[in-house]
């Protein structure tokens, strides 16, 4: 056989991890030269993700796999290794790519930020676990990489520890997503006990859950599925574990650039496609997947019209995004959410970098002191306008072809979904115009000083706007109705091709008329009204403090956990701690009667001896009597 | 047998007298004196016994030999140390001899 690059496809983890590696050993001496050391390897992983898909894009290429013995421990024998596939190939791309976009980006935007070594340092190793969560083999390397991935969000978020809100969000987003990697290990330790050879790789739960054979239980295998649903709803921000999501905003833009289109969020969907086996074998699971994902797409999208901080709008969109990937899986169309996630990595990430620029700006990011941002920075209004057109989902932006096949996926298992999705689709396109025009258009509401000062962003910080605006736009034709290549080429068989009318003319209806909403309420009398004055009703006052999610975890989970916790404290404090003093105290009391007994002098020593002596003579003595 | 008795009271008493020294006197030298004096006690304990025990025989009498020579033995170290002892602490008072506390 001949060498192909995917043999070497475990180097693409390998460059950021070299670079992470180097950025943390002698960070501080390379300074802002750091940055480029971590972008350089970005750039290397990209290139060699495009050859690796460049080769499978003949449809030849086989599935490659390459696993070396990692633990022996008796009979338990575990493996780490790497498989190259279709999907696999594809989510490389589109992690490096979005990586390198993100360094390329951070240059400019973090060029005054004393630890930018360390920033980029983070983003390496962030890049390098998430790369190798998608190549892993089997689910415990897979697990491995989730839980870095994990550690690395943590990091990024709480990158700024000096503000108190950038704390929370991390532990918050470190904390939530907990919950959810416990229902995946859970699902994991499942699988392990009850699979044959106790194999955890991809091909062997591929032929177990497609074989029909009952080596599992029916509800067991719903059990796992569910569970690792749940590691997905923690990770991917499903309702109920969307919390940390918008939290997460408190990090470097960049970041949220990179957690949302191509690292943290997209590792859910990403496992729930690549165990999708198992929940074929569910129906029950896959009704679960479908119901919470068209449940947080409606849900989050309605949570954003109401948001007032531009990166708060755009991370409810994220989730409820996510959501219609979720509903895409739940409906049985991993093609579908596949290629949602591929688009919606490009104008997300997109979205976020234009808004990172704007931010750069004028250093505010709630959005009621913007406006007339237009004329100061056409780059970033006409990209940022591309990736808004194209998450609404208005042809011929990449949104829309993506979020048709969701939605076409939706209406094969259920009316009610699809409706639901059309209802999220209108949603979408009526917070992404409120926000388009309260940005860029109208007159400045905010500092003028600030207004006056924004200035266009370097050509650092555009460049990869440009490149994103321009695939925003151009993505979706890889998967048309009536051409479905990436639907076929990731699962390898012919698909039909068909338009189906009545979902194009749904969803274009439901983004126009979201869209046109928006121009009435917030671009028309944007020259004159002032958003802030918007009535402040009792459904907006709901939608404002996110339907209270966050206050109803506080008092239902929190509070009980932190009185649970404090009762515990003052168990230990005053029961065990009190043990221990008590035996620590009742040793030295006996010690002090002691020192006054042993006083030194031979004498008493010898008084002591004696009056031994005696009771022990008393003792033999008495045994007489007894 | 009245012998045996008497001598052995006499024994006691000697020892209880010995002890009574050693645990109360305040000078070394009469505390050393006392246990001379419990010595005593024994000797004459074991050479009554060697004359009135049941198994009377010589061995008593040897044995009580050997304890005054291993006593004036003793005696001889005892002196010494306290000597050398005076000679520091400028006491002879067994009260002030608390070194083991420290």
């Amino acid at each position: 056989m001949d060498i192909t690059f995917a043999q070497y496809a475990w180097f693409a983890p390998l460059f950021p991890l070299a670079a992470f590696a180097i950025l943390t050993a002698m960070g501080r001496g390379l300074g802002r030269a750091g940055a480029w050391v971590a972008t350089a390897a970005s750039l290397l992983s990209f290139l060699l993700s495009l050859l690796i898909a460049i080769e499978r894009l003949g449809g030849t290429a086989e599935d490659y796999t390459g696993r070396i013995e990692w633990l022996r421990a008796g009979s338990i024998m575990l493996h780490a290794g790497y498989e190259v596939t279709n999907l696999t190939s594809l989510m490389l791309v589109i992690v490096t790519f979005v990586a390198l976009l993100v360094n390329l980006y951070s240059i400019g935007y973090m060029k005054d930020d004393e630890r930018i070594s360390v920033f980029f340092g983070y983003v390496a190793l962030f890049t390098a676990s998430m790369l190798g969560l998608v190549l892993a083999d089997n689910l415990l390397t897979l697990y491995i990489c989730w839980e870095l991935v994990g550690v690395c969000s943590f990091l990024l978020i709480g990158f700024w520890f000096r503000k108190p809100e950038a704390r929370a969000a991390a532990k918050k987003a470190f904390i939530v997503t907990r919950i959810g990697d416990l229902g995946l290990l859970l699902a994991i330790l499942l699988l392990y006990w009850n699979m044959p050879n106790h194999a955890l790789d991809f091909t062997s739960l591929y032929n177990v859950f497609h074989s029909q054979s009952d080596t599992l239980s029916a509800s067991l295998t719903t059990l796992i599925a569910l569970l690792i649903f749940l590691g997905a709803v923690g990770k991917s921000g499903q309702f109920p574990l969307h919390v940390w999501l918008p939290d997460a905003m408190e990090g470097p833009t960049p970041i949220s650039a990179l957690i949302h289109a191509a690292t943290m969020v997209a590792a859910g969907v990403y496992l729930v496609v690549r165990t999708f086996d198992i929940f074929e074998a569910s129906q029950a699971a896959l009704a679960a997947v479908a119901i919470v994902g068209a449940f947080t797409a409606i849900f989050a999208a309605v949570i954003g019209l109401a948001q007032n901080d531009i990166k708060r709008v755009l991370a409810y969109s994220t989730v409820s995004q996510l959501g219609y990937m979720m509903l895409a899986l739940g409906a049985g169309s991993t093609a579908a959410a596949t290629f949602h996630l591929f688009t919606h990595a490009f104008f997300k990430a997109l979205l976020f970098l234009a808004a990172g620029s704007v931010i750069h700006a004028i250093h505010t990011q709630d959005i009621r002191e913007m406006g007339g941002l237009g004329r100061r920075m056409k780059i970033t209004a006409w990209t940022f306008g591309i990736g808004a057109l194209a998450l609404s989902g208005i042809p011929p932006f990449s949104g829309f072809w993506s979020k048709d096949a969701v939605l076409a996926a939706a209406l094969d298992e259920s009316p009610w979904l699809f409706a639901v999705g059309v209802v999220a689709a209108f949603f979408t396109a009526l917070y992404m115009a409120r926000l388009f025009f309260l940005v860029f258009f109208g007159a400045p509401r905010g500092d003028a000083k600030a207004y006056a000062h924004a200035k266009k962003s370097p050509a650092v910080m555009t460049v990869p706007l440009v490149i994103l605006a321009v695939l925003a736009l151009l993505a979706g034709f890889v998967e048309t109705p009536w051409n479905e290549w990436l639907g076929s080429w990731l699962s390898g068989e012919e698909e039909e091709g068909g338009i189906n009318g009545l979902v194009v003319i749904a969803s274009v209806g439901a983004s126009l008329l979201g869209l046109y909403l928006g121009w009435l309420f917030y671009g028309r009398r944007s020259s004159s009204g002032n958003p802030a004055a918007e009535k402040a009703s009792g459904l907006r006052r709901i939608l404002e403090r996110k339907f209270y999610v966050d206050e109803l975890y506080e008092l239902a989970f929190v509070r009980p956990l932190a009185a649970l916790g404090r009762g515990l404290d003052a168990f230990d404090r005053v029961v065990v701690d009190g043990a221990v003093r008590l035996a620590g105290r009742s040793v030295q009391a006996a010690g002090k009667l002691n020192t006054r007994l042993l006083n030194g002098q031979i004498q008493a020593y010898a008084l002591c001896a004696l009056l031994g002596a005696v009771l022990l003579i008393l003792a033999i003595a008495g045994r007489r009597f007894w | 047998m009245t012998m045996l008795g008497s001598y052995l009271t006499l024994a006691a008493v000697l020892f209880c007298l010995g002890l009574y020294g050693v645990l109360t006197k305040r000078n070394a030298i009469i505390v050393l004196l006392s246990i001379e004096l419990m010595l005593n006690a024994v000797n004459l304990n074991l050479v009554a016994f060697a004359k009135y025990g049941i198994n009377a025989s010589l061995r008593g009498q040897v044995f009580s030999l050997f304890t005054m020579t291993v006593a004036a033995a003793e005696a001889a170290v005892g002196i010494a140390v306290l000597i050398s002892l005076y000679r520091r602490r400028a006491t002879v008072n067994v009260d002030e001899y608390d070194e083991l506390r420290r």
